[in-house]
C-alpha cells in the first residue's frame, strides 16, 4: 500500500498506468500471454493464422455450405456439395433411428423416458448430500422403473423384446447395470486381494490380470461365441445379457483395482483400532475402512466410470445395437451412405456430453477434497 | 511339533476351502458342459487345427503369406500385424503426447488451450468412434490418380499413404545392426568416463566417442559391405503405386486412431508429472548456476520420470490391447485372424485361448520392461 500511496511523486511506469483502462488491460494481457518473447509471439502468430484458416473451412463447410433439411430421400443436393459442405440433413432423417434404433416407432416416448430417468438417476448419484445408504434403495427403484418402461408387458405397456432395443439406452443400460454390479464385485476382489488368506488372494488376483491382460473384444467374443458353449442344453441366454455379463466382469475387475489402491492408502492404525474394538472383518471394512478408501478414490473412479461408459461402443463388434452401432447402421440406406462423417460427429457429441460432464465432475471433487 | 490352531486360524481355512470349493465346482461345471457340447457339434478340441490349410486372405503383410498357408502361419502374421501397429503406435504416441503435455503447460496462453482442447475432445470420445471417423475419412480421399501430393514422393490416396523408402537388405540390416551395437557401447563408455569423473573430478568429452560410435562404425560396416540407401521414390503406374513403403487405409487409420487418442492420455500424465516436481528444485539449481538443459535433463526430468512411468506403462498397456480394434475397420491383427478362424473352423476355446496368451505375453513383456526401467530410476533411499 506504501508504494501507491507515494508514488504520485513520480510519473507512473507505463504498465501501472495501462492496467486502468480496459484496452490497456487488454494489452497487458496480450503481452504477457501471448507476446511475452520472440519464441512465443511466433508460435502465436503461427497458431491464430492456422486457427484463423481452419474456423474458416469448418464454418464453409460446417454452416455457410451446409444443407440443413432435405424432402423424403431427395439426396441430391447434399451429393453435389460434397465435401464443400456438410449435409446435416442426415440428422432429422435419422435421429430416431440413432437414439432409439429399431424399438417401435410409436413407443419410442418410453426409452425417451429411460435415458432420462438415467440422466436423473446420475445427477442424484453426484450430489455430496445425497451420499447415503437410502441412494442404494434410490437406485434399486429406478433400475426397476426403466426395466418395466423398457419390456412393458405391465400396466398396459405393450411388450417390447430385448432385441428391438437400440441406440442410446442400451448404451446407457451397458454401463450403468455395468458398473452398478461391478462395483460391489470390484470391492469383494479388492478386500479379497488384499486378504491374509493365500486361496482367496490368489484366486482374486487370477481373477483381476487375467480380465486386465486381454482387450476386451476378446472378452466380447467370449460373451457371444464361447458362453453359449458353456452352458448346458437348453439354456439360452439373450445376447444383450451376455454382453452385460462380459461387462460386469470387465468393469468388476476394473474397478477392483481402483479399489485396491484406496484400501492401501489407509494407515495401519485404522485396522489396529478396528480389531481393537473387537469388530468382525466385514464390520472393519464396511464401517471403518470401506468408506475411507472409496472416498481417497473417487476422481480415478470416475475415470474408470468415463473408461467404461466409452468402452462399451465396443459391443458393435458383436452386433449389439448401442448407440455407435445404430449410427453406422443408420448409413446403411443407399440414399445417406456418403453421409457418415455427419453421423459420427453428432454422435461423437452425445458421447462427448456424457463423458465431458463426467471429466468436469470428477475435477470439481479433486479440488473439493484438496486440503486447504 | 503340535499342530496349533486358534479360531482365527479356523476360520480362515474354512473361508478358504469353501470358496476354492464353489469356484472348482462353477468351473469343473462349465467344463463339462463344454465338452458336452463340443462333442454334440463334433468340434474337436485341441490345437491340430492349426496344422490345416487356412485359406483366409490376408492383404497387409510383412511376412511372406498365402491363403495356402496354415492356420499357424496366419497366427504368427497376426502377431506380427498387431506387433506393428503397437510398437510404432507407442514410440508415436509417447513423442506426440508429450509435446501435447509440454504445451499445455507452455506459458503461451493461446497453445496451452489449444492442447487443453485437443486433450479434452479425444479423451472424451470413444476410441472405436473415432477409428471408424478416420477410416471414413480415409476412404473419402481421391482415387490414386488423384492422390493428393503435399511433397514430392508422398501420396495420399484412398489406397492410403505412400512414402519414399530405403530398400533394406541384408547390408543395410548390418549397418542397422553395427548402429545399436555402438550406442550400447557408448552407454557402457559414458558409465565409465562418469565413474572416473566422479573419482577424480576432470570432465571428459563424450562426444568424439559418440561420433566414432555412432557414425564412423556404421559407415565402416555400410562401406566394406556396399549397402546401397539410394531412395525409391514411389510412382502412379496404371491404378496403383509401386516402390516406396505403402502404408494401408487400414492401418494408418488404425495408427492415427491409437496414436491421437492415446497421446492425449499420455500429454496429461506428462503434465502432470512436470508439475509434480516442486518449483523449489528449479530454483536451487538456478542458485548453484547450472545451464538449464542441464537442470531440465539431470533434475527435474529425472524426478519427473518417478511420477510418469508407471500410469506411462498402464498407457501403453491399453494401446497394445486397443490395437484390437482393428477388427472394426478390417485391418487383420491377431484378434482378427483369431475371429475369422473362430467362424472357419469353430474353435472357440482355442482362439480365445491363443488370444489370450499372446496379449498376455504382450502385456509381460511390456510390464517387466517398464518395471525394470521404473527400478532403475526409483528413489534410492537410505
Amino acid at each position: 500500500m506504501t508504494s501507491i500511496t507515494h508514488a504520485p511523486q513520480n510519473p507512473l511506469p507505463f504498465d501501472a498506468r495501462s492496467r486502468r483502462t480496459p484496452a490497456g488491460r487488454a494489452i497487458r494481457w496480450l503481452r504477457t500471454n501471448l507476446f511475452a518473447s520472440v519464441t512465443s509471439s511466433i508460435i502465436s502468430v503461427l497458431l491464430i493464422a492456422l486457427l484463423a484458416k481452419a474456423f474458416v473451412s469448418l464454418v464453409q463447410w460446417g454452416y455457410w455450405n451446409a444443407i440443413w433439411i432435405v424432402s423424403g430421400n431427395q439426396t441430391g443436393p447434399c451429393r453435389s456439395i460434397r465435401g464443400l459442405g456438410a449435409c446435416w440433413a442426415v440428422i432429422p432423417e435419422k435421429y430416431r433411428f440413432i437414439l432409439f434404433g429399431t424399438y417401435p416407432f410409436n413407443e419410442q416416448w418410453r426409452p425417451a423416458l429411460v435415458c432420462l430417468t438415467f440422466i436423473a438417476l446420475f445427477w442424484v448419484s453426484s450430489r455430496r448430500n445425497w451420499w447415503r445408504k437410502e441412494l442404494v434403495l434410490v437406485w434399486a427403484a429406478a433400475l426397476v422403473l426403466i426395466g418395466v418402461l423398457m419390456w412393458g408387458g405391465v400396466f398396459g405397456l405393450s411388450y417390447v423384446s430385448q432385441d428391438r432395443w437400440g441406440g442410446l439406452p442400451v448404451t446407457l443400460i451397458l454401463a450403468t447395470f455395468g458398473l452398478a454390479f461391478g462395483f460391489p464385485l470390484g470391492i469383494v476382489v479388492a478386500l479379497g486381494r488384499r486378504s491374509k488368506l493365500p486361496a482367496i488372494r490368489s484366486l482374486c488376483v487370477l481373477y483381476v490380470e487375467l480380465i486386465r491382460g486381454v482387450p476386451l473384444i476378446s472378452l466380447l467374443f467370449m460373451a457371444s461365441v464361447m458362453f453359449p458353449l458353456f452352458l448346458p442344453d437348453g439354456v439360452n441366454i439373450d445376447k444383450l445379457l451376455r454382453a452385460q455379463i462380459a461387462f460386469i466382469l470387465y468393469a468388476g475387475a476394473y474397478l477392483a483395482e481402483v479399489i485396491r489402491g484406496g484400501l492401501q492408502a489407509i494407515p495401519r492404525g485404522q485396522h489396529d483400532a478396528a480389531d481393537a474394538l473387537g469388530l468382525t472383518y466385514w464390520k472393519k471394512n464396511g464401517l471403518i475402512i470401506l468408506p475411507q478408501a472409496i472416498r481417497h478414490v473417487i476422481p480415478p473412479l470416475v475415470n474408470t466410470f468415463i473408461a467404461f461408459f466409452k468402452d462399451t461402443s465396443l459391443v458393435l463388434i458383436i452386433g449389439i445395437f448401442d448407440l455407435l452401432t445404430t449410427a453406422k447402421t443408420s448409413i446403411i440406406d443407399p440414399a445417406w451412405q456418403q453421409f457418415s462423417v455427419e453421423v459420427y460427429v453428432f454422435v461423437g457429441l452425445i458421447y462427448f456430453v456424457f463423458c465431458f460432464a463426467m471429466s468436469r465432475y470428477s475435477r470439481q471433487l479433486e479440488a473439493q477434497s484438496r486440503p486447504g | 511339533m503340535r499342530l496349533h490352531l486358534n479360531r482365527q486360524q479356523v476360520n480362515g481355512l474354512v473361508w478358504q476351502i469353501v470358496v476354492v470349493a464353489i469356484a472348482v465346482a462353477i468351473v469343473g461345471w462349465l467344463w463339462s458342459n463344454a465338452l458336452h457340447n463340443l462333442s454334440v457339434r463334433r468340434i474337436s478340441t485341441g490345437f491340430a487345427f492349426l496344422g490345416r490349410e487356412a485359406g483366409m486372405p490376408i492383404a497387409d503383410s510383412w511376412l511372406a503369406y498365402s491363403p495356402r498357408d496354415p492356420y499357424a502361419r496366419a497366427f504368427i502374421v497376426g502377431i506380427v500385424n498387431t506387433l506393428r501397429v503397437a510398437v510404432i503406435g507407442i514410440v508415436l504416441a509417447t513423442v506426440l503426447g508429450t509435446l501435447i503435455g509440454i504445451a499445455r503447460l507452455s506459458s503461451n496462453w493461446l497453445l496451452s488451450r489449444l492442447a487443453a482442447v485437443y486433450v479434452e475432445v479425444l479423451r472424451d470420445v470413444p476410441l472405436l468412434l473415432q477409428l471408424l471417423f478416420w477410416y471414413v475419412l480415409m476412404q473419402g480421399l481421391p482415387a490414386a490418380r488423384a492422390a493428393w501430393k503435399p511433397i514430392e514422393g508422398v501420396f495420399l490416396s484412398n489406397r492410403g499413404l505412400v512414402l519414399p523408402a530405403i530398400p533394406i537388405e541384408e547390408a543395410n540390416l548390418w549397418v542397422i545392426a553395427a548402429a545399436a551395437a555402438g550406442l550400447g557401447a557408448l552407454y557402457l563408455l559414458r558409465r565409465q568416463l562418469v565413474a572416473r569423473q566422479m573419482a577424480d573430478g576432470k570432465a571428459r568429452p563424450l562426444w568424439p566417442y559418440a561420433l566414432a560410435l555412432l557414425v564412423g562404425l556404421p559407415a565402416l560396416v555400410s562401406f566394406s559391405l556396399g549397402a546401397s540407401w539410394t531412395i525409391t521414390l514411389p510412382e502412379l503406374r496404371g491404378f496403383n503405386f509401386v516402390g516406396g513403403l505403402t502404408l494401408a487405409p487400414e492401418y494408418f487409420a488404425l495408427l492415427i486412431a491409437l496414436v491421437t487418442y492415446t497421446s492425449a492420455f499420455i500429454a496429461e500424465i506428462v503434465r502432470s508429472g512436470i508439475q509434480s516436481v516442486p518449483r523449489g528444485q528449479w530454483d536451487a539449481a538456478n542458485a548453484l548456476g547450472l545451464r538449464r538443459s542441464f537442470v531440465l535433463q539431470r533434475i527435474v526430468l529425472p524426478q519427473a520420470l518417478r511420477v510418469i512411468i508407471p500410469p506411462m506403462t498402464s498407457q501403453y498397456l491399453n494401446l497394445t490391447k486397443n490395437s484390437s480394434l482393428a477388427v472394426a475397420v478390417g485391418y487383420q491383427d491377431v484378434v482378427s485372424i483369431a475371429n475369422t478362424t473362430l467362424n472357419q473352423t469353430g474353435q472357440a476355446i482355442e482362439a480365445i485361448a491363443l488370444i489370450m496368451a499372446v496379449f498376455l505375453t504382450i502385456s509381460l513383456g511390456i510390464s517387466l520392461f517398464m518395471n525394470w526401467y521404473n527400478a532403475r530410476i526409483a528413489l534410492v533411499e537410505r
